[in-house]
């Protein structure tokens, strides 16, 4: 038998402890804190016990109830309950403790963490009026308790001062000489500090996070990356570039239809995934492909690429037949009616597509049988016998989600074709008794019916060839390599491409009438077809992969079809077509913390956004700046109107607007002469070099992260603006007013450069801008070239339009409304928020500990109270200007951290009266 | 949730009546109300039942085996009650590793460990792709062992731990 130990490890102090007080024989070997001693566990973990018979114990409390029980004394109930307390109350509050107090060096916030559970451990020991925690007698739970508490109580009298009972427990264990011994051992005399090296390589314990915290939308605009040093070369550079003055060339010319690819440009074929048609689609499925497909080929547009963008609805299918028998139409009529929406739809959001088309054309037929020949002549197609159920007065085979019958597993009478829905086991059709036909309700029959397979695994070997090319020199999003690595590994079957229905692409073989193409075949073929509608040399496009580089934007759902499945079809049919270079996958955006859903009433759709009187951009704006890239984000009205608020308003509109108003005001309208000075110069560099991050980030589709550098622009503006205060120059002498006007001319040329930036985001905004600039059109053409060119495109003398403010403040009470209305609130029993929930509860008690310390009335159960709410979201907002307000002027520090601390206690006080856990963590900050 | 494992724990363990349980604070720590003083937390609560019930061979019948059902126990609730997505991924991996050439979690037969990680990971499986469940084998086959160990499952639904369907569901 042998215990491993660290030095410095707190859960090393009560094992020590343990197989001293009860004196078991056991070798002990002290090893280093990221030694693997546990074979099974990825992670270190000591103090670990081998046990004779060669298993491993790794939990300290397992190991000292082990010692306990060697030595005789088993544990009772009580002593049971003191020891599962300890893992899940003490440990993790006493964890937090130490993180806060030795890496943050905040003792005094950190003491208060351990509050609740030392009021609990001092009642309990008054109450029972007995020497240790289970009686007369040292117990295992007196061990370990006093192991977890001894870091804190031993050095500090004070930290339990007002818990008499503890105290005198906690002295009592710890005059045994086992514990003392176990602690120099384990500390060395050094104290807290010895501790140091363990917890740093702990994870940040769980409490930290606050209930609201939502990574993703942590602003990325808001972390300051502090001030960069800019060189002398950056400088002259900057300068140099600013005075080459606007291209006398236009490159994006209006655009001539058809796009087609031309020689010596960059040609890029842009496709979103094609929403199916049935359904309106919401938030998610606009940020997921058709937004972000929209933003980047405006983008590709400015950098001056011949960029054709193309869309469509997705209409065939077993969902759109059961659509049409709901509503009473024809499948036809359901897509001309669902394609219509669609298409308002991506209008009213500006999503500028070159084509928007739809999958039950012409084309679509000829092309997708097209393909079919070319593989079935290349033998990749196998036939294969399925049994199917039939309906013989429907005269039709029955698809899964037609067919009701008694799950053969639990006789549930209304299983359905491929699942029960009370014993939720997966049934394969034709095992169902007694299955019904759900719309005749005749018996129907079992029959086999032929159909065709991709063949896969014939595939395999060039798809993986030209996937190691694709994936290695094109901009594959991480999740879309994943799924499609993951797919691979699994190994690929030969997979069905054909069903018997009716609403479909036929399949022209003759022994296959009657037969239609499955979706996953057919759909991605729409991506051809739509572009055949759009222009009749859509081969120019779509068979010529050494001139044209195709992108394929969608949600991760969608990666498996475009980097495995669609590209096996096209390989296979071998007639050199353009494969996807470039698959940019979204994660999910999620809703207020749960999911969209249409049969819920959860969520914003498509249709509703515009009667929320919120602007098209606006919108825009803010779905790009949660857009979840790299990984889930949440869609959130209060983070959308603080973003507004803070960021459009506050930031960028005040800036632009101010540049503005100061030519109109001071200098009547037009643009002063400008005579750099350094700090100008400065400025320029820092300007420049954030439109170049800028344009490395679009230029890998990196789209929300390049926002954050168009608002860090405005920031640097602002700041500038505040430093030196021509308001105040243009009332005094001449070298003053001169200062004045230079800095009001830079202003208004960043406002412009933001103009340009701001157009595949907010291309609406962007064009109001020019237009109350009176920018010459040429200054789009010109700032967004090779690396990015920050020049001076409107001079001295430039007569600029009307300025008028662009963005409007969004009110607490309208996004109150707004919420309510969409269905933002639920219930916190959602089986969706199940596992937020538990951790919600797990932060739940270091929380109220600290809410009592700041004096706020702590009511845990049930207290919420709008009224109080209201006033709070208020003040709360009112608070958020103030302290924005000061930054911005970069008012003192301490001026600033007084405000911020009234701004969080006023957080913590509303997310009280609103029956939330309130942030425990005021120290979430910026500063280590 | 924990009152509906106890609850399915005492119809394993064939106790007659129903003991009267309440729950404690925001995480519904489970209270055991007809004992005295009341009992609270899950394991404890879980440990008395099952010595009332004279079935101690689920705790363990050696010392090794008594402290490996310690330690399985103490794990659910300090890993599989509070985690992130990330601690999931750990989880399973060392889970999987451990069950390697294992039938059953501490021993050679059920213990109460199998039965609270069992109810413990149950949401977490049910969450799994097939392909993670592939990944995860030794813990998926542990787990289907287990949930068809006569009398557990209970409350739970039966998780299918392979699919094999010629139709898989539309593309998106």
């Amino acid at each position: 038998m042998k215990l491993f130990v660290s030095e410095g490890n707190p859960h090393c102090l009560k094992v020590l402890a343990a197989l001293e007080v009860t004196g078991v024989q056991c070798g002990v070997q002290t090893v280093s804190h990221e030694e693997k001693v546990v074979p099974f566990l990825s992670r270190p973990a000591l103090p670990a016990l081998l046990l004779p018979s060669g298993q491993y114990l790794f939990s300290s409390n397992a190991i000292c109830r082990y010692f306990f029980e060697a030595n005789g004394q088993e544990c009772n109930n009580l002593c049971n309950q003191w020891l599962e307390w300890e893992t899940t109350v003490l440990q993790p509050a006493l964890l937090q403790t130490l993180h806060m107090a030795v890496l943050q060096g905040k003792g005094s916030e950190a003491s208060k963490v351990l509050q609740s559970p030392l009021n609990v451990l001092d009642q309990s020991l008054s109450k029972g009026n007995m020497s240790y925690l289970t009686g007369e007698a040292v117990s295992v739970a007196d061990v370990v308790l006093w192991g977890t508490l001894h870091p804190v109580l031993s050095d500090s009298p004070s930290a339990s001062s007002e818990h008499e009972s503890v105290r005198t427990w906690f002295d009592r264990v710890a005059a045994l000489h086992s514990c003392q011994s176990a602690a120099q051992k384990v500390l060395q005399g050094k104290g807290l500090q010895a501790m140091k090296s363990y917890v740093q390589k702990q994870p940040a314990p769980p409490s930290s996070q606050c209930r609201d915290a939502q990574p993703c939308n942590s602003s990325p605009a808001e972390s300051e990356e502090g001030e960069r040093v800019v060189s002398e070369e950056e400088m002259e550079a900057a300068v140099n570039t600013w005075s080459k003055g606007l291209n006398s060339t236009s490159l994006a010319a209006d655009k001539q239809h058809p796009i087609l690819p031309q020689e010596g440009k960059r040609n890029v074929l842009v496709t979103s995934a094609l929403p199916y048609v049935n359904n309106v689609p919401h938030l998610g499925n606009i940020i997921g492909c058709v937004l972000s497909a929209d933003v980047f080929s405006r983008y590709g547009r400015l950098r001056g690429w011949n960029v054709l963008f193309v869309c469509g609805t997705d209409e065939y299918g077993t969902a759109t037949e059961n659509k049409a028998r709901e509503e009473g139409l024809t499948p036809q009529q359901i897509c001309d009616k669902y394609h219509a929406v669609h298409a308002s739809i991506y209008k009213w959001f500006q999503i500028d597509f070159d084509f928007f088309g739809r999958t039950t054309t012409e084309k679509q037929t000829e092309i997708a049988q097209d393909i079919f020949w070319r593989l079935h002549q290349n033998e990749y197609l196998v036939e294969d016998t399925v049994e199917q159920l039939r309906c013989e007065k429907c005269q039709r085979f029955l698809a899964d989600r037609f067919v009701e019958g008694m799950c053969p597993h639990c006789s549930y009478p209304e299983a359905r074709g491929d699942q029960c829905d009370k014993c939720g086991r997966l049934i394969n059709a034709v095992e169902l008794r007694e299955p019904q036909c759900k719309v005749c309700r005749q018996t129907p029959v079992i029959r086999s019916s032929k159909h065709l397979f991709l063949d896969l695994p014939k595939l395999e070997s060039q798809l993986e060839q030209w996937l190691d090319k694709s994936t290695s020199s094109g901009d594959w999003t991480l999740n879309a390599k994943q799924i499609t690595r993951s797919w691979i590994r699994d190994g690929l079957k030969p997979r069905c491409i054909t069903r018997d229905l009716q609403w479909g692409t036929p399949v022209p073989h003759p022994d296959f009438r009657e037969k239609v193409f499955y979706v996953w075949f057919d759909a991605p073929i729409g991506y051809l077809s739509i572009t055949a509608n759009y222009t009749k040399e859509w081969e120019k496009w779509w068979k010529n992969p050494h001139q044209v580089e195709l992108y394929n934007f969608m949600a991760k759902d969608n990666v498996p079809f475009h980097s495995v499945v669609f590209p096996c079809s096209l390989l296979g049919a071998q007639d050199n077509y353009t494969l996807v270079n470039h698959l940019v996958a979204t994660e999910y955006l999620n809703y207020e913390d749960t999911k969209f859903s249409k049969s819920r009433g959860v969520g914003v759709f498509g249709d509703m956004a515009k009667d929320t009187g919120i602007p098209s951009d606006v919108w825009r704006f803010y779905l790009l700046y949660v857009r979840p890239e790299g990984q889930d984000s949440a869609f959130s009205w209060a983070d959308m109107a603080l973003k507004n608020n803070s960021e459009l308003l506050n930031n960028l509109g005040n800036f632009i607007n101010r540049a503005g108003m100061f030519v109109t005001k001071f200098f009547e309208g037009c643009v002063p002469v400008m005579d750099l000075q350094r700090e100008d110069k400065k400025l320029l560099a820092l300007v420049g070099w954030e439109l170049q991050q800028y344009i490395q980030l679009m230029d890998k589709v990196k789209i929300r992260d390049a926002l954050k550098h168009i608002l860090n622009i405005s920031r640097h503006g602002n700041q500038y603006i505040q430093v030196n205060e021509p308001w105040k120059k243009i009332k005094e002498g001449d070298p003053e007013r001169q200062r004045a006007g230079t800095v009001t001319g830079v202003s208004v040329n960043i406002a412009c450069l933001l103009s340009v930036m701001l157009f595949p985001y907010m291309p609406a905004v962007s064009q109001t801008i020019r237009d109350q600039l009176n920018a010459p059109q040429s200054c789009i053409d010109t700032m967004l070239q090779g690396t990015g060119t920050f020049v001076c495109s409107l001079s001295a003398g430039h007569r600029i339009g009307t300025v008028s403010p662009l963005f409007q403040k969004l009110e607490a009470d309208q996004i109150e409304a707004l919420k309510k209305r969409f269905g933002g609130q639920q219930p916190e029993d959602e089986p969706s928020n199940k596992k937020k929930t538990l951790q919600n509860a797990a932060n739940a008690q270091p929380a109220v500990a600290a809410a009592a310390a700041v004096g706020v009335k702590a009511t845990t159960s049930g207290g919420v109270d709008p009224e109080k709410a209201k006033q709070l979201t208020k003040a709360v907002a009112e608070q958020g200007d103030k302290v924005r307000a000061l930054k911005a002027q970069k008012a003192e520090k301490d001026v600033v951290a007084a405000e911020v601390s009234k701004l969080l206690d006023l957080k913590k006080q509303l997310a009280l009266a609103e029956g939330k856990n309130p942030d425990p963590a005021p120290q979430k900050g910026k500063k280590k | 949730m924990a009152l509906r494992e106890l609850a399915s724990l005492e119809k394993y363990l064939g106790l007659k009546k129903p003991n009267k349980y309440s729950t404690q604070g925001d995480k519904k720590i489970p209270v055991l109300q007809n004992n005295s003083p009341p009992l609270v937390g899950l394991v404890t609560i879980a440990c008395h039942l099952v010595k009332e019930s004279n079935h101690q061979e689920l705790l363990g019948d050696t010392a090794d085996s008594r402290a490996v059902v310690q330690q399985w126990l103490e794990y659910r609730l300090t890993r599989l009650d509070i985690y992130t997505k990330e601690d999931i991924k750990t989880v399973l991996k060392d889970l999987n590793l451990y069950l390697q050439d294992k039938v059953f979690l501490a021993g050679n037969h059920v213990t109460l460990a199998d039965i609270l990680i069992y109810y413990g990971l149950h949401p977490i499986i049910v969450d799994l792709a097939v392909q993670e469940k592939e990944e995860y084998v030794n813990v998926t086959r542990w787990f289907d062992h287990i949930q068809h160990h006569p009398g557990i499952r209970h409350h739970l639904p039966p998780v299918v731990v392979l699919r094999n369907r010629i139709y898989t569901s539309r593309h998106r």
